[in-house]
């Protein structure tokens, strides 16, 4: 890619957001290096949001998961597994950090009001205003087996609870008016009469009554992220989030087209089109030279799509099971099983399996690709690769153009896998004036350059109760 | 009991065990609900050479105006404590009557791995009927369902503690797995109000199972490591501690000490103006220092520790500090946590076998 004059673009002045996705789940995190972590050591967790913080990054990014990954009903035992509680591991972080923002995946499916928002508000207090919540919807039983409430919800009532959810905790955020706590010593009332309230809130998904505990924090909400990619979602996320965690940051149109079509829905919302930081999911690879940084994906690569992974992304998309099966053999001669998807990771199969495996035929025949390499090449794709000139161009472009505000990286190594990023690739991107030299503020918010939260904004009626 | 010296814990929730407590602190009211606060209390606690922090909590406010009516979580603010410590226990209150037990598991275990095997969990009931509501669940009434609660809750939570086995994580290069699956099982736990399949997403925490706390009158009796037992006097302690039924106990003592600037009994006093103490039953020791020796000398023969509930923190824990720790230290009545030791290996208490891994050894060995 060329280097554009920076005055030249839609977006001269833009700024790029980096995020880091401590992921603890899935194949995309290398386990069998001699460098590969803990995934549950407090020291990989320190190290990695350290490092961020060194790199100015905005935000240290926690999943979750509420049950162990199953295939065909048995634990999924091929990829990295076993996390810490989101929420937890931030509190601990926030007194160990300064200045990184420390955002928590947390579902509205399986918790409740009075108990996730009080304990994001301590998150947000205790790190000083530095907390996000990432807002995920569950629908399935399968999930709900390890929840009181067991069940599920109707797949569409999961983004009514989210939003019913959301306003409910805004209005516990809202609940402490500013000042309300007395700030001298011989003040006759620890907080002045009438400047706490009640939320009561009685809806479709809540019906609840109670004190809120605790005041605003010094970014007067925590931001609020968002990650859904249905139409719904992106709604979702246009009318209440902060941030969208997206997946469209590997292709520059698909970007662009997708930040779009969410400014698009800003606007339907009522709200300004630049009121949202779009952060794509991305994997970074680094190489010294352009040969160097394809060498190290290929190593990447084999390193997370093991023969056992190959056969088991491989099964995914054929609907059956091919453990035992030679992954460096050729691809499957049966056709592909539709199967029912009842929420469990094993189930998460292709729309259109036929086509699908159809395409993988005649490319793994064109190149003479085993099963494990058509997996490499034609699997789930992610991440940018490329030499830190060459990335920081690229993304200086990207976000110049507004296709995206920044990216949640994932590192395919912990704890150190950050390290590149933030010793090559940071600096060539602050010598492009598209990233900060210093920290500027002292929130999550300030770091994002969002506007205040959105119930500070309006009447008082909007405030839910 | 674990031996002659005591084991000390303190309450450190927010500025005191009385509840006008905070108007004799040493911070404005809106410095209360601050991480340094947090901090402070917590390395103080620490390097004064207590065993254990214990962190008050519930879904409701704290008091009532004109006290205060705000709290951080207390599973954040141990997390928070124990990152900002390294030896010192930290033990939060969660109650398991209205919460979902998957995720205080969860967050239990996690404290545990983030403070490398220092965590304690005490147990507690939400009996007030606001709690319903402020959770938006059917009400728990009455002793027999709030016991059944939290019976249940800490079935589930240590069923999940064990639901990874210590070695779960194998990391075979040569089969691509990085999980033993045959280490990893449902708990499959049916109750009278819910059931909850397993695993955990925590990997079992550093001490295999936390030191779990709580009164012996409530639903967990039977399922604690630590009873914490009341008592008006001396003789009711150790008959309360008599018949705790657990390996470890601790008595509640709340105290009020001489400071330099006025007695206890003044303070005391100065504080009843605005608001009563109320008497839950437990040992109250208001006056000097040396009587507070005293006593804590004669309570070693009986239990295994004290929780220390001070009138306000500013005033009583530096004298605590500064005076009385260092004097049980001189007479080796009190035992100093050793940097790297766990919670339960500190208090003398065996990492737990677990409950899946020695059904699987003997299904092998059939």
């Amino acid at each position: 890619m060329t280097r554009t004059d920076p005055l030249d673009v839609p977006r001269p002045h833009a700024q790029l957001h980096f995020g880091v996705f401590f992921q603890g789940v899935n194949h995309w995190t290398i386990w069998s290096a001699p460098e590969s972590g803990s995934q549950i050591d407090p020291a990989s967790f320190r190290r990695v949001a350290q490092t961020a913080e060194r790199g100015l990054f905005d935000a240290f990014f926690l999943g979750e998961g509420l049950r162990l990954r199953e295939v065909d009903g048995r634990i999924h035992d091929l990829d990295v597994a076993g996390r810490p509680d989101a929420i937890t591991q931030l509190a601990a972080l926030a007194a160990v950090t300064r200045r990184i923002g420390l955002v928590s995946t947390s579902n509205s499916t399986f918790n409740e009001p009075a108990d996730l928002a009080r304990r994001l508000s301590g998150l947000d207090l205790l790190s000083e205003g530095r907390a996000g919540w990432n807002v995920v919807t569950t629908d399935n039983a399968w999930t709900g087996a390890n929840f009181r409430r067991g069940g599920y919800l109707d797949h569409a009532d999961r983004y009514r609870r989210a939003e019913e959810f959301l306003a409910v905790a805004r209005a516990l955020w809202d609940g402490w008016e500013d000042g309300a706590v007395a700030g001298s010593a011989n003040a006759t009332a620890w907080s002045a009469p009438g400047t706490i309230h009640h939320v009561r809130h009685k809806g479709a998904q809540f019906d609840v009554d109670l004190a809120p505990t605790l005041p605003r924090s010094a970014q007067g909400h925590p931001v609020i992220f968002q990650a859904g990619d249905s139409g719904e979602g992106r709604d979702f996320a246009a009318r209440n989030a902060d941030v969208i965690f997206s997946a469209h940051g590997g292709d520059f149109d698909d970007a662009l087209a997708f930040a779009e079509d969410i400014r698009r829905r800003l606007r339907v919302a009522g709200r300004p089109d630049d009121d949202l930081r779009i952060l794509p999911g991305t994997e970074i690879i680094i190489g010294a030279t352009e040969e160097e940084a394809q060498e190290k994906k290929r190593w990447v690569r084999r390193q997370q799509v093991t023969p056992a992974t190959a056969l088991g992304i491989a099964g995914l998309l054929w609907g059956i099971d091919l453990s035992g099966r030679d992954a460096d053999g050729p691809l499957p001669e049966e056709d592909p099983v539709v199967t029912e998807n009842d929420g469990s990771f094993g189930a998460r199969r292709v729309a259109d399996p036929r086509a699908v495996v159809a395409e993988w035929r005649a490319k793994a025949a064109a190149h003479g690709w085993s099963l494990r390499e058509a997996v490499i090449e034609l699997g789930p794709q992610r991440g940018h690769v490329g030499t830190p000139s060459g990335l920081a161009d690229k993304f200086a472009h990207y976000v110049r153009h507004g296709a995206v505000d920044g990216f949640n990286v994932t590192p395919y190594l912990v704890p150190d896998g950050l390290d590149d990023i933030v010793d090559l690739l940071v600096p060539a991107l602050q010598e492009r004036g598209v990233y900060r030299t210093e920290y500027t503020g002292s929130t999550l918010r300030d770091h994002l350059g969002l506007r205040e939260p959105l119930t500070h904004r309006c009447a008082p009626e909007r405030r839910a109760g | 009991m674990s031996g002659p010296a005591l084991h000390l814990a303190v309450e450190i929730d927010g500025d005191g065990a009385h509840p006008a407590a905070w108007r004799r602190a040493a911070h404005a009211p809106d410095l209360l609900l601050s991480p340094r606060r947090v901090a402070t209390l917590a390395t103080t606690a620490e390097n004064a050479g207590f065993t254990l922090i214990t962190l008050d909590d519930g879904v409701l406010p704290p008091g009532t105006s004109p006290n205060p009516v705000g709290r951080i979580g207390a599973v954040e603010r141990a997390a928070f404590a124990a990152a900002s410590t390294s030896t010192i226990g930290v033990a939060p209150v969660v109650p398991v009557t209205y919460a979902e037990p998957f995720h205080v598991s969860g967050q239990l275990a996690s404290l545990d791995h983030v403070s490398a095997g220092r965590a304690g969990w005490v147990v507690a009931q939400e009996e007030r009927p606001e709690a319903a509501r402020a959770w938006g669940r059917p009400l728990v009434a009455e002793a027999d369902a709030w016991a059944r609660e939290s019976r249940d809750g800490v079935e589930v939570v240590r069923a999940l503690w064990d639901s990874w086995e210590d070695d779960a994580v194998i990391r075979s290069v040569a089969t691509s797995r990085y999980l033993d699956r045959d280490r990893l099982h449902y708990i499959d736990f049916t109750g009278e109000t819910y059931a909850v399949k397993g695993p955990a997403i925590v990997p079992r925490p550093p001490q295999g199972q936390l030191v779990v706390l709580g009164s012996p009158a409530d639903g967990a009796a039977g399922l604690l490591d630590v009873a914490l037992v009341g008592g008006g006097d001396l003789p009711a302690v150790a008959t309360a501690a008599a018949s705790a039924g657990a390996p470890r106990v601790f008595a509640e003592v709340e105290v009020a000490l001489d400071t330099p600037g006025a007695a206890a009994g003044e303070r005391v006093a100065d504080l009843g103006r605005h608001a009563p103490w109320t008497d839950r039953g437990r040992l109250r020791h208001i006056g000097p220092v040396e009587r507070l020796v005293a006593l804590l000398a004669d309570l070693s023969r009986h239990v295994d520790g004290v929780r220390l509930h001070p009138l306000v923190l500013d005033e009583d824990l530096p004298v605590l500090s500064r005076l009385v720790l260092p004097a049980l230290s001189e007479r080796r009545l009190v035992a100093r946590p050793l940097p790297g030791t766990s919670l339960r290996a500190t208090l003398g208490l065996e990492r737990p076998a677990n409950r899946f891994a020695a059904t699987a050894v003997q299904e092998g060995a059939r």
